[in-house]
């Protein structure tokens, strides 16, 4: 595991294998919360906050606890219940210990624990069979991938808030189709070629 | 062993460790907060609409547990609730009005005269800065809807390139009057009949060149006016609430239907010819 291959993962993480774009997981919060540029930082700052941690815990209880007693089948209700407790533990160790940041990420949190996203990258992390430093790595550039979608699309939509489209597009269609053209672009990220080596391993293929 | 078992055990485990964690923290972490808050934050009626000027109800019940607020703050909570905050603090609600929202501009687009056309962004805010929006009248609604989008209620809509609040469904929680670029809506007490639909304070020759429907400050209604409710405010009418006995008189002898009561419809006044003004520009 070099350095590079590190990076790449972590790049991927962010643009190529967007959670939100590409992946199509953690749609809901997406929606839900880009309504302003603000709230879409909070969140997402709440997310990559959860799924960091997420990624560790799962990624040890599987690998300490599942693999050795070949109970790997139970991963995704394991998973679950670890994330679910795991958010619940950390929201009130910051209530007590960090209050600003406890008032920062406030009513995001609780809402974030049982997020497909969150789940997804705990599941993805054993599905590509990644290590610790890897696990955590990807867990959090995958979360600040989905800030920074969560982040473009608030703004995107704060201006179509202001625009005067027909009637039928007004609100969640005109959003929906915007969103559509972001996750279209975000697909030439595909075209490019993780696999380079060299100084600049991104080679356009 | 058989896997069922160990699933079973598994999960024993698993839950039983996480379960006392929660419990430990639960016992260990806990923020000693004034329980009145919550009480507080459950009586506030929820929609936080941000009237009162607090990041939601939430943040007003913090405000007036501590003190800082008072409890009339809030004027979407009914009357019973705002006696149930009283007593959860220990102090006198005091008298509380109703109030609701108006907006002080009846220039419906028919009868009033446009300096432009405005193509742009939809947005009060933004029309008013291209010379004070599209109407002649510096002091008209804009019409684009601004506090559409400030009202939490769903009380506001646009006929005519007016904004009209809906009586029924306005709590008078203010959100609206911040929202307004040209300062043209007003809070006035809920139980208010009559009204001056003008925020027009220049000379009367001035508005006729504008509206067909503003306040020229002819004085009828004051003269007519049998408790000196109406005070005269540079070139505006406007009524003293606190004298006004909703008797109507003034509605009846305005003669450009300025003065609109709470059922009316807005006169249309037939006097003055809006298409011969619309040339002369």
């Amino acid at each position: 595991m070099t350095i590079t291959e590190l990076l790449l993962l972590c790049f991927s993480a962010i643009l190529a294998e967007n959670f939100i774009f590409v992946k199509f997981m953690g749609v809901c919060p997406f929606l839900g919360v880009s309504g302003r540029i603000d709230t879409a930082l909070s969140m997402g700052m709440a997310v990559t906050f959860v799924m960091t941690v997420a990624s560790a815990a799962t990624c040890s209880v599987y690998n300490f606890v599942l693999v050795p007693f070949e109970l790997e089948y139970l991963e995704t209700i394991a998973f679950i219940i670890i994330i679910a407790s795991l958010v619940q533990l950390i929201e009130m160790f910051m209530k007590k210990a960090f209050p600003p940041l406890y008032k920062a990420l406030g009513i995001y949190l609780p809402l974030i624990t049982t997020n497909c996203a969150v789940l997804g990258v705990a599941l993805l992390n054993v599905q590509n069979e990644y290590n610790m430093l890897q696990s955590v790595m990807y867990g959090f550039f995958a979360a600040l991938g989905f800030t920074f979608a969560l982040f473009v699309f608030a703004g995107v939509r704060q201006r179509l808030e202001l625009a005067s489209p027909p009637k039928s597009f007004e609100g969640v269609p005109l959003s929906l189709v915007a969103a559509g053209l972001i996750a279209m672009a975000f697909s030439g990220f595909q075209g490019i070629n993780l696999g380079g080596s060299g100084f600049f391993p991104f080679s356009l293929s | 062993m058989n896997p069922i078992l160990l699933a079973l055990i598994f999960f024993a485990v698993l839950g039983g460790v996480l379960g006392f964690l929660l419990a430990l923290f639960d016992k260990k972490m806990k923020v000693q907060e004034d329980p009145r808050i919550k009480e507080v934050t459950e009586l506030l009626p929820g929609a936080n609409c941000g009237g009162c000027g607090y990041a939601g109800c939430g943040g007003l019940a913090c405000a007036i547990v501590e003190g800082k607020a008072p409890i009339t703050k809030c004027a979407a909570v009914s009357d019973e609730n705002c006696n149930k905050i009283a007593a959860i603090m220990g102090i006198e609600a005091g008298n509380r009005q109703k109030m609701r929202a108006l907006v002080l501009c009846s220039g419906a687009k028919s009868c009033s005269v446009q300096k432009y056309d405005y193509i742009g962004i939809n947005d009060c805010v933004a029309a008013a800065k291209l010379h004070g929006g599209s109407r002649l009248c510096p002091n008209g609604c804009i019409g684009l809807g601004t506090c559409i989008r400030s009202c939490k209620f769903d009380a506001i809509s646009v006929k005519d390139g007016v904004a009209v609040v809906n009586p029924r469904k306005c709590i008078g929680c203010g959100a609206c009057v911040v929202s307004c670029p040209k300062h043209l809506i007003k809070l006035i007490p809920a139980s208010a009949k009559y009204w001056v639909a003008c925020n027009s304070p220049d000379k009367g020759v001035v508005v006729r060149e504008y509206c067909d429907a503003g306040c020229i400050a002819c004085g009828l209604c004051r003269r007519n006016c049998p408790n000196d409710a109406i005070i005269k405010q540079g070139f505006l009418e406007e009524i003293d609430y606190s004298k006004c006995v909703n008797c109507g008189i003034c509605a009846e002898k305005c003669p450009r239907g300025v003065i609109r009561s709470k059922n009316g419809k807005p006169r249309v006044n037939p006097t003055l010819k809006k298409e011969e003004n619309n040339e002369k520009i």
